[in-house]
């Protein structure tokens, strides 16, 4: 089967057994390279709209590895927001940059202000750059900003400088 | 220097081991499954050690420009509680897993019925998934455990090609140069196998199908000890070109079987935007 053909044959097979998902999301970088990032999610937002079809998507992120976790994290605007809560807490604390950044994607709009506050101070923490969370400007409270300038005095004292782009929120929002 | 070490349990080491591995020419591992000192008691500690050895433990190395595989099993240690059993159950799930480039470690600790069912059913696993397989040879009765070893490798009808026999000296590689398994060498800072005494192996048996790695792990070891044998290669008259056989084409030829080593570092974000060091959550 060519590349090409894979990721049709795929949704098929997933469509037939939401069941399959598991083991033809983990086989897609066998199959497809590096294409396979985007193919995942591709196959997750059909899965998620089959019956039962989100607690697959779930199942897939749990026994997943990072490349699964990440695609699931991307999909799961399609998924309701009881069903990916847990999923983007558990990302929140994990310490993989990559995992921390999907889960501030689009997604995000399904956690509490407290959760998201502390994803948002947990990006600066890491270095992940800030234009990679979904409606930072809009979402921006006087808490979150009181927390980074905390972080901020207590750089300062290190002598060490906030990322720009969090410094750059602290002063405009402080304005 | 290119080093790829195809046998170290990262998990146990800090992160200026991965520093100073990098700074020696190390670009490539695998890390195989194995004991971790303290036995486990439920396939639940299993699954976790595994999601990390496929997501926690590639995303360190990577923010040292070092690409991280694994090898999934249960280990015969621990494959002798029976409250690790099903871990037997996970397993294949995890060969499935784009960065689990062979089963292992399997073989025999203490050579007994329930090591013997472990080693069989994980074999029949890597024919399955079409992965090779990492046999570790016990400490103790090595040379009745190698040759137990290799009569199951044989009835289990996998391709010797895919199997390399690991911890080998003086004594234990006869018999798997006599088959068409790899041989494995894990060179070890006081006992086993040293530097000196694997150039001459090499010497003996020549470069090909000869795996060697550190082993190093939570016990006395060194991960540097693969390029201090390198260098002892080149000390004996070995060329760069046969350092480079058995440092690099070797590993990348027996785990590239699985067709999932990809050898490609791409820098994590943290890497990229905080600069080398591992990042703390502050959380
Ligand atoms: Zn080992």
């Amino acid at each position: 089967m060519t590349p090409d053909e894979w990721l049709p044959a795929a949704q098929a097979g997933i469509r037939q057994d939401p069941t399959a998902a598991a083991r033809l999301l983990a086989e897609a970088p066998r199959r497809l390279g590096r294409a396979s990032a985007a193919a995942r999610v591709t196959l997750l937002t059909a899965l998620a709209e089959l019956p039962d079809g989100p607690a697959h998507v779930a199942g897939v992120y749990w026994t997943g590895d990072s490349g699964e976790r990440l695609a699931v994290l991307a999909a799961l605007p399609s998924v309701p927001q009881a069903v990916a809560v847990p999923l983007l807490e558990d990302a929140l604390r994990s310490n993989d940059a990559r995992l921390v950044a999907a889960a501030l994607g689009p997604a995000a709009t399904a956690l509490d202000q407290g959760t998201w506050r502390q994803g948002v101070l947990k990006c600066v923490f890491l270095g992940i750059p800030l234009a990679g969370v979904h409606d930072l400007d809009r979402r921006a409270d006087p808490e979150l900003i009181a927390m980074l300038g905390g972080l901020a005095a207590e750089r300062d004292a290190a002598g060490r400088a906030l990322p720009a782009d969090a410094a750059a929120l602290l002063t405009e929002t402080r304005q | 220097m290119r080093i790829f070490d195809p046998h170290i349990h990262m998990t146990s080491r800090t992160t200026d081991d991965y520093v100073r591995m990098a700074a020696a020419g190390v670009r490539a591992v695998v890390e195989p499954a194995f004991w971790i000192g303290q036995p486990r008691t439920n396939p639940g500690s299993f699954a976790d050690y595994f999601d990390a050895l496929v997501g926690w433990e590639p995303y360190r190395a990577s923010q040292f420009g070092v690409r991280h595989h694994a090898t999934i099993a249960l280990n015969p240690k621990e494959a002798n509680d029976p409250r690790c059993t099903a871990v037997l159950d996970l397993v294949p799930r995890y060969l499935l897993k784009e960065n689990v480039v062979a089963v292992g470690e399997i073989g025999y600790d203490a050579i007994t019925p329930a090591e013997d069912a472990a080693f069989t059913a994980q074999l029949a696993m890597a024919v399955d998934a079409g992965l090779p397989v990492l046999v570790h040879t016990p400490h103790r009765e090595k040379d009745r455990g190698l040759r137990r070893s290799l009569d199951v490798v044989a009835e289990s009808g996998i391709d010797e090609g895919l199997v390399v026999i690991d911890h080998l000296n003086e004594v234990t590689v006869r018999a798997v140069r006599d088959t068409g398994c790899w041989a494995g060498f894990s060179i070890y800072p006081q006992t086993k196998m040293s530097p000196d005494r694997m150039v001459a192996l090499l010497r003996e048996y020549g470069t090909e199908r000869v795996l060697v790695n550190s082993a190093a792990d939570w016990g006395t070891s060194d991960p540097l000890l693969t390029r201090r044998t390198a260098e002892a290669m080149l000390a004996a008259g070995f060329s760069a070109e046969d350092v480079d056989t058995v440092f690099w084409r070797n590993p990348v030829t027996f785990y590239g079987q699985s067709g999932k080593l990809d050898l490609t570092v791409e820098p994590a974000p943290a890497a990229t935007f905080a600069g080398s060091s591992i990042a703390r959550g502050g959380s």
